[in-house]
């Protein structure tokens, strides 16, 4: 065999392994088995197994469940599937300061573990962001997040 | 984003670099012209960038970073294209060039995406609450920088040219498997970080400098692509006047 024909070959090899790969990542079960977080229906479809472990958990913040207590930074709100009034919702506990952009209707992913009274303990708390950017209305200064856990509270 | 503009930027690029090849009253002078005006876009970039785009309702300030995070992986990823084009190419028909330029793109490709991923970590601690989650799209990114790592390390630790060239090019298709995981991991996974933002998802002001930004480093992608490329030329061309094993001994006068 020439060099340049064990290139093509190497090249044709190459390709071939590579696309098996990637057609086995895109078509295959992978999606349902690399599961980055839970939604709250998938955690309370669990039931009584998903006590303990530690997992994370996605979904949006439930307007006017927010309640934050600066003392004791001590913050609880409703983690919901959607924006529907009728999702599933799972009451999350956390025991960190959240992240400047938290507030009621973003999206949040918590680490930590449901606990057998129903409330989902997390000491790591993210904020999923859309990929919508938008310019603040009528000119306003976007709002630090304490004023707008405050006002949640203070809505209450 | 409309979904052909990566394509259209990978276009662009291949456009430039083609012309840089094909034609050769260009290649002297036009990579650098490149670096310059990508300094002049550059500037102008700061500007629209920092104080013309207005802040993002909900992240400040924080979100103008958008503009430079987004165009950097975006370099990465058509540099890691045209490395996996010189690849193919080089395994259908040898050439040093192509050998050349794919040493180049990997590099290049790398510290694009390097810096694309170090920005995203400081985006990510003010508006996620931390610097770095176990998220498909993170891990995937992360496990494609190391594979193009692992394929500038090949190519280093590899002394026969024939044989560099050759198998590192074969790494290279594979590694290139990882981008369009990278690219559709959003997609296909639940994520920390958001998809790929559209036309109607972003603020028309920032859709306008975020493709400044792309412009920009579109500049420095070219011009850094050819410089080292060239260095890569240079390199080779002195492996094959290969200087003899020891220096020669001095003799006493």
């Amino acid at each position: 065999m020439t060099p340049e024909a064990r290139n093509r070959l190497v090249a044709i090899g190459a390709i071939l392994v590579a696309g098996a790969a990637l057609g086995w990542i895109a078509l295959g079960n992978m999606g349902e088995n690399l599961v980055y977080y839970w939604k709250p229906s998938e955690l309370l479809a669990q039931g009584e197994k998903a006590y303990g472990a530690t997992v994370r958990l996605g979904g949006v913040v439930v307007p006017g469940s927010v309640q934050w207590n600066g003392d004791h930074t001590s913050l609880t709100f409703q983690v919901a599937d959607t924006h529907l009034p009728t999702a599933a919702k799972v009451t999350v506990s956390a025991t960190e300061t959240p992240p400047q952009m938290f507030r009621e209707g973003i999206g949040v992913v918590v680490e930590g573990s449901f606990q057998s009274n129903q409330v989902f303990k997390t000491n790591r708390l993210m904020v999923n962001h859309s990929n919508e950017y938008k310019a603040p209305h009528d000119g306003g200064m976007p709002g630090d997040w304490k004023d707008t856990v405050t006002q949640a509270a203070n809505e209450q | 984003m409309p979904f052909w503009s990566p394509l259209a930027l990978l276009a662009v690029a291949l456009g430039l670099v083609i012309t840089h090849f094909a034609v050769p009253t260009t290649r002297a002078w036009m990579w650098k012209a490149s670096a310059v005006v990508g300094l002049g876009a550059l500037a102008l970039l700061l500007y629209l960038g920092l104080i013309w785009a207005p802040p993002e309702a909900f992240m400040s300030d924080v979100g103008r970073i958008l503009y430079v995070h987004v165009p950097f992986v975006w370099m990465c990823m058509i540099a890691f294209t045209l490395n996996v084009g010189c690849a193919i190419a080089y395994l259908m028909k040898k050439s040093w060039r192509t050998d050349a330029l794919a040493e180049s793109t990997a590099e290049i490709g790398v510290m694009f995406g390097a810096g694309g991923v170090l920005m995203g970590s400081i985006w990510a601690r003010p508006t996620w609450g931390v610097w770095w989650d176990w998220d498909p799209r993170l891990i995937s990114t992360a496990v494609m920088l190391l594979s193009y790592v692992g394929y500038l390390a090949f190519r280093s630790f590899t002394e026969d040219p024939e044989r560099r060239a050759t198998w590192s090019a074969a790494a290279s298709i594979l590694g290139y498997v990882s981008l369009p995981i990278v690219w559709f991991s959003v997609r296909w996974w639940n994520s920390l970080h958001q998809v790929q933002s559209t036309s109607q998802s972003l603020d028309s002001q920032m859709r306008i400098v975020m493709w400044w930004g792309t412009v920009t480093m579109l500049f420095f992608l070219f011009a850094f692509v050819v410089k080292r490329y060239e260095i890569a030329r240079s390199r080779q061309s002195s492996a094959l006047e290969a200087p003899p094993e020891a220096p020669r001994q001095e003799v006493a006068a």
